[in-house]
């Protein structure tokens, strides 16, 4: 097996610390500890693959390049990313007259990509590569007694169907079941945030997010849990203006599916980053200590 | 009731557009549309569009180039990939969206006041300059630009929980090797 370089992108390094914060020590406990790609540079998301094509095959194509240079596959969390960096990658190999023309300029800064770099989501990884036993293995506090939503959102299932199903995903479920949770049967999980276009379109934003937090309320979820920084941020902050909206309060803790991996594997839970919530989180707690039970 | 107001006539149509925008989403499977409409049942922002999916795609393949470049509906698509995986003639219909967003911008004729181009222009130039987005002047920007005091007034809040929760950084953040970044996307701007 490749072994993998850390990808974090500009997410993960500011709204949503709480992800690195979890995952990086998560990985840890599993055996393998993640070293960040070096100077890493973003990878421009919907923005550049809507302003320029060939820049933003070249701006993957860097990060690509350097993960060659370590003989390195790359883990990316961010759903942007991951998928930035997929569709740069068969771009990049698809022989095309502009990606020859890419390449050639690339090799001439240093940056030469043969194309032997696979990118992996960390769900992937800790489903199809350690596997729902070691992770079990590793838990010392079941999570008894809480109801989760796992909601996948777009970008890791679809357009690449390479790990779980594009219409209803399983493995972020079966990732947070090892931990002992139930999870609901969530038919909202691949329905879109709205993406880089809820901080701006109020209504629209507000909407989308409505259908998903009201779904996994009626399904009994007491949060929902998520693989993506975007979708983490736009289930929280719209919260308020639903309220306004909808005049429904949801008040729904939106989660990393890996700070309740590291929950679970005994960390404390002030280094997880729960304190970064925006919604309150002490109805989990709650649950948790009430429900919870030691292995 | 309501008509549309503006008549093309056959010369105000451009034939090779659709071609152009073939070529420009790699998807060559435009010309395979039946017009079953999968693709706008499939939209979760069909509701807010001018035109839905399916009917860019009637539009592209009738030549009705202005109609499509000035549309909202590019900007309006959260690239959730629904329609692309469930249409029934393989259209890429996401890709099909880029391209007509990237020509909007190629011919400026993007919706300028609308906050998504600005937005998504912003950010190319940010990271293409920087290697890195800073969230914070990302948005500073954008308010400047589409001239919305009022959104920037309402964003404070949200801004003041992030700073609390640590969520949200002052800082330009940027690459160490900018010049090689600069170098690479010059390159890539001359020769292709």
């Amino acid at each position: 097996m490749k072994e993998y370089i850390y990808y974090p992108g500009c997410s993960v390094k500011t709204n949503a610390k709480h992800y690195e914060e979890s995952v990086l020590p998560v990985f840890k406990i599993l055996g393998m500890e993640l070293q960040e790609l070096p100077d890493w540079n973003c990878c421009g998301a919907t923005a550049s693959m809507s302003v320029d094509e060939e820049k933003a095959a070249a701006i993957n194509g860097r990060l690509l390049s350097i993960a060659e240079k370590a003989q390195k596959d790359i883990i990316a969390p961010c759903a942007a990313c991951y998928l930035s960096l997929k569709k740069a990658n068969q771009f990049l190999k698809e022989n095309s007259e502009d990606s020859e023309k890419i390449l050639k300029e690339m090799k001439k800064l240093d940056l030469e990509y043969k194309g032997t770099v696979q990118v992996k989501h960390p769900v992937e990884v800790l489903l199809k590569e350690i596997g729902v036993d070691v992770i079990k293995e590793k838990v010392q506090q079941k999570l008894n007694g809480i109801k989760i939503a796992s909601y996948y959102g777009c970008q890791v299932v679809r357009p690449f169907e390479d790990f779980d199903d594009m219409d209803y995903p399983e493995s972020m479920d079966m990732l947070v079941q090892s931990l002992g949770v139930e999870t609901v049967d969530f038919t909202a999980k691949t329905k879109c945030c709205g993406g880089a276009l809820t901080a701006n379109l109020e209504e629209l934003g507000a909407r989308l997010n409505y259908i998903i937090l009201k779904e996994a309320q009626k399904k009994g979820a007491d949060a929902i849990v998520t693989l993506c920084p975007l979708c983490l941020f736009n289930l929280e902050v719209t919260q308020d203006n639903i309220s306004k909206i909808y005049d429904e309060d949801f008040k729904m803790p939106i989660l990393f599916f890996s700070q309740l991996m590291g929950l679970a594997f005994g960390l404390p839970k002030e280094e997880l980053g729960f304190s970064r919530s925006l919604i309150p989180t002490k109805q989990i707690w709650n649950k948790i200590e009430i429900g919870g039970t030691n292995v | 009731m309501e008509t549309q107001e503006k008549v093309y006539y056959e010369e105000e149509l451009n034939p090779e557009f659709l071609d152009t925008i073939k070529e420009l989403s790699h998807s060559n499977e435009i010309d395979r549309c039946i017009q079953c409409g999968t693709c706008s049942s499939s939209c979760p922002d069909a509701a807010y569009m001018d035109f839905t999916p399916r009917k860019i795609i009637a539009l592209t393949k009738g030549g009705f180039e202005e109609t499509v470049l000035k549309s909202f509906t590019p900007w309006l698509c959260a690239s959730c990939y629904n329609c692309q995986v469930r249409c029934p003639s393989q259209i890429k219909i996401t890709d099909v969206m880029y391209a007509i967003k990237r020509k909007a911008i190629q011919e400026n004729v993007y919706p300028s006041r609308f906050p998504i181009p600005v937005m998504y222009k912003e950010m190319h130039k940010i990271l293409t300059k920087n290697g890195r987005s800073s969230e914070l002047w990302l948005m500073l920007n954008l308010y400047l630009k589409t001239l919305n005091p009022i959104g920037l007034i309402k964003m404070a809040p949200l801004g003041l929980k992030l700073m609390k929760t640590g969520r949200m950084s002052l800082k330009k953040e940027s690459i160490k090797n900018k010049k090689q970044l600069k170098k690479l996307l010059k390159a890539v701007k001359e020769n292709t």
